[in-house]
């Protein structure tokens, strides 16, 4: 599989929520605005890309029978190192984000790729396919979180265009699954064509 | 495999000691900027340091809120008041309540809270709070609308509106009335958000 291939599967073809539907219970819960979904997304994807490179590199030492726990210390290693600088750094987003980065640690793409991915190819594949997939992950969080931004609250990205509320339900949970479900099925359906 | 095991750990705990010392001063700088803007926020302007000068008094229920004293040459031109209630929508909300010495309130920030995104949240907005201001809470009770009382209540998020009024009521009860909040502030609800 060339370089490109590697990198932009992670938008269509194999996209993390879209088509796998990994990691589903961050993406319905932070994706209440498009800041927030893509807030999540970024953090996740350093997440992604770091836990990569390392285990790539690492996969030579590590015995088989210990592969999991290990990756799993690596990943939450980077959790708490993202965790830490948001909280220096992003104090509003890392607030309304709230408990969710620390549950990135358990986030079915982080430890999918490691272990799929980045314990068997070179780290350079490795590096890319946790961009590609980690980019993936924001862009469909990024779009899912105005859809439900734009339809809950009449605004994107805080701008708002429409005076007076939104439909309401778009912001809260039901409105999550809704949303992604017609998502999912737009996908699919272009997938089919 | 122990030993791999025990190095990557060791690997990760050390990085993690390390992030943990590279970022504690910024997130202390950023709690205590956060403290300090709120202060600036809710109290005419002052000229000393309120977080030196903080004390604090107990309420009616054995709990105690921070005090922040605002001074201008040692006249006091306002109080903040580090208040919370336990009866929004999602748990706990934390306000910074600002009064003017003579009760009125001057203005509140909101600190902390888990309201539903896109209902609750909008309690930190101006087109709720300001109503607050200039009021003061002996003749304006601080209860909604529909318990009868003078408080626009946000759509949809009368609880947390509800909540809200709390905060402010034990927030003022604790200052002004020397701990006589009594842990009410108009009728209890029976209905839902």
């Amino acid at each position: 599989m060339n370089q490109l291939q590697n990198f932009t599967k992670g938008f269509f073809k194999e996209n993390p929520i879209l088509v796998l539907v990994l990691g589903a219970c961050p993406t319905l819960a932070t994706t209440t605005s498009a800041l927030n979904g893509l807030g999540m997304g970024i953090a996740t994807t350093f997440v992604l890309i770091c836990s990569n490179i390392v285990v790539s590199l690492l996969a030579g030492i590590i015995p088989d029978k210990v592969r999991i726990p290990s990756f799993i210390v690596i990943i939450a290693s980077f959790v708490t190192i993202v965790d830490l600088f948001m909280q220096a750094y992003v104090p509003t987003l890392y607030e309304t984000l709230g408990i969710f980065i620390p549950l990135i640690v358990v986030n079915c793409i982080v430890l999918g790729r490691a272990e799929a991915f980045a314990s068997k190819n070179t780290t350079l594949s490795s590096f890319i396919d946790g961009a590609g997939m980690g980019l993936g992950f924001t862009m469909a969080l990024g779009i899912l979180g105005s859809i439900r931004e734009i339809l809950g609250n009449g605004s994107v990205f805080g701008y708002k265009f429409i005076n007076g509320d939104g439909i309401l339900i778009f912001i809260l949970a039901p409105g999550a699954f809704i949303a992604l479900g017609y998502l999912i099925g737009f996908i699919n359906s272009l997938k089919r064509t | 495999m122990a030993l791999a095991l025990t190095l990557i750990a060791m690997g990760a705990s050390a990085c993690l000691a390390f992030v943990y010392e590279l970022t504690k001063e910024p997130i202390a700088r950023t709690v205590l900027n956060k403290k300090t803007e709120a202060i600036r926020q809710v109290v005419p302007e002052f000229n000393n340091d309120p977080n030196a000068e903080m004390f604090r008094m107990p309420t009616m229920d054995g709990d105690s809120l921070e005090i922040y004293p605002a001074k201008v040459d040692d006249n006091t031109v306002g109080y903040a008041v580090n208040t919370y209630t336990d009866k929004g929508f999602g748990g706990k909300i934390s306000l910074m309540a600002g009064f003017k010495p003579d009760g009125t309130i001057f203005n509140i920030a909101v600190l902390e809270h888990k309201e539903t995104p896109g209902l609750g949240t909008k309690m930190s907005e101006p087109s709720f709070k300001d109503q607050f201001m200039e009021k003061n809470p002996s003749d304006f009770l601080l209860i909604v609308k529909n318990d009868g009382g003078p408080v626009d209540a946000i759509t949809a998020a009368t609880i947390s509106s509800r909540a809200f009024c709390d905060a402010v009521q034990r927030a003022y009860g604790t200052l002004f009335s020397g701990g006589t909040y009594d842990g009410t502030s108009g009728p209890s609800d029976t209905e839902s958000q």
